[in-house]
């Protein structure tokens, strides 16, 4: 295994005359927890796709373990996205299937693992993130929105990925249920040792579950350093962005 | 980019619209044989084509059902006043079962299914779209083409021709309680004259346009629905455009399946 399980170098992306990303490079390294902070608009969202191959760089490249996946094919991508979970903004749970279906979704349709199996192995994942039996026969359209990010939770995590994506984990839900999100998120990170990129508005949230964090402006990563030391960056985007304060370089995304 | 003297506009603004309309049409070409593609080689899942055609065939048969006994009705008795002015009442049940099966039975069906079944088809794909369900489905490693589009376009190909089936004799049906019950046709004579004048060859190419028209229903449903834009707004126009072009190209197809099949003599 790479040193890196995840780089991006120089990534450039535009939609028409809008340059979103304008030569992004980050890098995780297995095991650790990296957290990019930015405000709306910043291109966390698309740089979080181009790294998942969701959307595909107009520059620079993307190597997974060590190999350039940046314009990788239906098998090698296949490869690297069985090494990859993800939890989405919204959950994104399918709703035709009930929530132990959406969390072995993976096994059942992909790994062809027996129904039964695939069932007990989901039933398993979702005890992990506190969520009983009785809620795997429900739809997701019966479940609050702070279980339907366990759920997606459950289902990131049941494959037992290398690397984990969180897309804003805690938007959405009131301080109490973040909190206990961020904290399973933690628990369950630490017992799979999966590297994890977060996305996040969420200063709480970033601080708890970050080792580094990274601040995208403008399609750039402008600092980078321990979450200890986010406080005390000396950089003034930062620093403003940290602190919530409507005066200062970064202007109101209105 | 500069804009150009006044009098070039209008040529600029034709050139816009014939590369956008060209890029449009290269778009759906390009989908289209990818989830074709997808229809026709492994891996299928059976479980989700099964499910889809429980959707749009069982699901449509009671609209479909009504829609042909009102159509075989209304048709016997304009045939009816028609062949009166020439004293050709006695052909009624001939144009009537002519008409449903070559014509009115598939084009009915389309066009009801191109209501309810594409726009519903885009609708559901558009709300996974905006909702993240289809990028869900990709970083799972499932293909949105093999699992979302290629079950529907199946189904609806294997479900059409039944549905139409079911419409021909519904709405001959029709056609016979009108006769019988209101314009004093005999029942066995109704009858043996619907059945002495109908070919298997009137059948089957209502059959063929059945399964041409679900295909168009199908993909214009995942097509729009694909490409729908964010918020309530932008899947309700997936489901509006959806529907407007399946329901145009229904028709248009027909005509081009009417023509080859009286070129071949069918």
């Amino acid at each position: 295994m790479s040193d890196k399980i995840l780089e991006l170098k120089g990534v450039e992306k535009r939609f028409g005359a809008n340059h979103v990303l304008r030569g992004v490079d980050l890098d995780v390294a297995p095991g650790t927890s990296l957290v990019v902070i930015g405000g709306s608009g910043s291109g966390k969202s698309v740089m979080l796709k181009n790294a998942l191959g969701l959307m595909t760089p107009d520059a620079g490249s993307i190597m997974f373990d060590g190999a350039d996946v940046t314009h990788a094919k239906d098998k090698t991508r296949d490869a690297m996205r069985a090494r990859i979970g993800m939890l989405f903004q919204s959950a994104a749970l399918f709703d035709s299937l009930s929530v132990w279906e959406n969390v072995a979704f993976r096994l059942i349709h992909i790994d062809r693992m027996k129904r039964k199996a695939a069932k007990e192995l989901a039933i398993e994942t979702l005890r992990k993130v506190r969520l009983g039996p009785d809620t795997a026969m429900l739809r997701p359209a019966e479940i609050s929105g702070g279980m339907q990010k366990r759920v997606g939770l459950a289902r990131a995590i049941v494959s037992q990925p290398d690397l984990i994506f969180f897309d804003e984990p805690t938007t959405g839900l009131d301080p109490i249920t973040a909190d206990a999100i961020n904290d399973l998120i933690l628990e369950q990170v630490e017992a799979l040792g999966a590297a994890t990129i977060s996305i996040t508005h969420d200063m709480p949230s970033a601080r708890k579950i970050a080792d580094e964090i990274a601040m995208l402006f403008e399609g750039k990563i402008i600092w980078r350093g321990p979450a200890a030391e986010v406080d005390s960056s000396g950089n003034a985007y930062v620093e403003q962005f940290v602190q919530g304060l409507a005066e200062g370089p970064i202007q109101p995304g209105f | 980019m500069t804009k150009p003297p006044l009098l070039l506009r209008p040529f600029q603004l034709v050139g816009k619209a014939t590369i956008g309309a060209l890029r449009g049409l290269g778009n759906l070409a390009i989908f289209c044989g990818s989830v074709i593609w997808a229809a026709l080689t492994p891996r299928w899942y059976l479980g989700e084509i099964g499910r889809q055609m429980l959707r749009i065939g069982f699901y449509s048969l009671p609209v479909v059902g009504l829609a042909a006994v009102f159509i075989g009705a209304a048709l016997a008795l304009n045939i009816y006043v028609g062949g009166a002015r020439f004293n050709a009442e006695q052909f009624v049940p001939t144009i009537v079962v002519l008409g449903i099966t070559r014509e009115l039975g598939p084009v009915i069906t389309g066009l009801m299914l191109a209501g309810r079944v594409s726009a519903g088809i885009a609708a559901e794909v558009g709300a996974m779209r905006v909702t993240e369900q289809i990028d869900a489905l990709t970083t799972l490693s499932a293909s949105p083409k093999r699992y979302l589009y290629a079950p529907r376009l199946i189904a609806a190909i294997l479900t059409l021709p039944l549905l139409v089936v079911i419409a021909d004799i519904i709405g001959v049906a029709g056609g016979w309680l009108v006769g019988v019950g209101s314009l004093g046709f005999d029942s066995t004579v109704y009858l043996r004259n619907t059945l002495d004048f109908l070919r298997i060859e009137d059948v089957s190419a209502g059959l063929i346009k059945a399964s041409v028209f679900g295909a168009v229903i199908a993909l214009m449903g995942c097509y729009q629905g694909d490409r729908s834009q964010a918020g309530a707004t932008g899947v309700g126009r997936a489901a509006t455009l959806s529907m407007v072009s399946a329901a145009v190209l229904v028709l248009a197809f027909n005509y081009i399946l009417s023509t080859i099949f009286v070129g071949l003599g069918l």
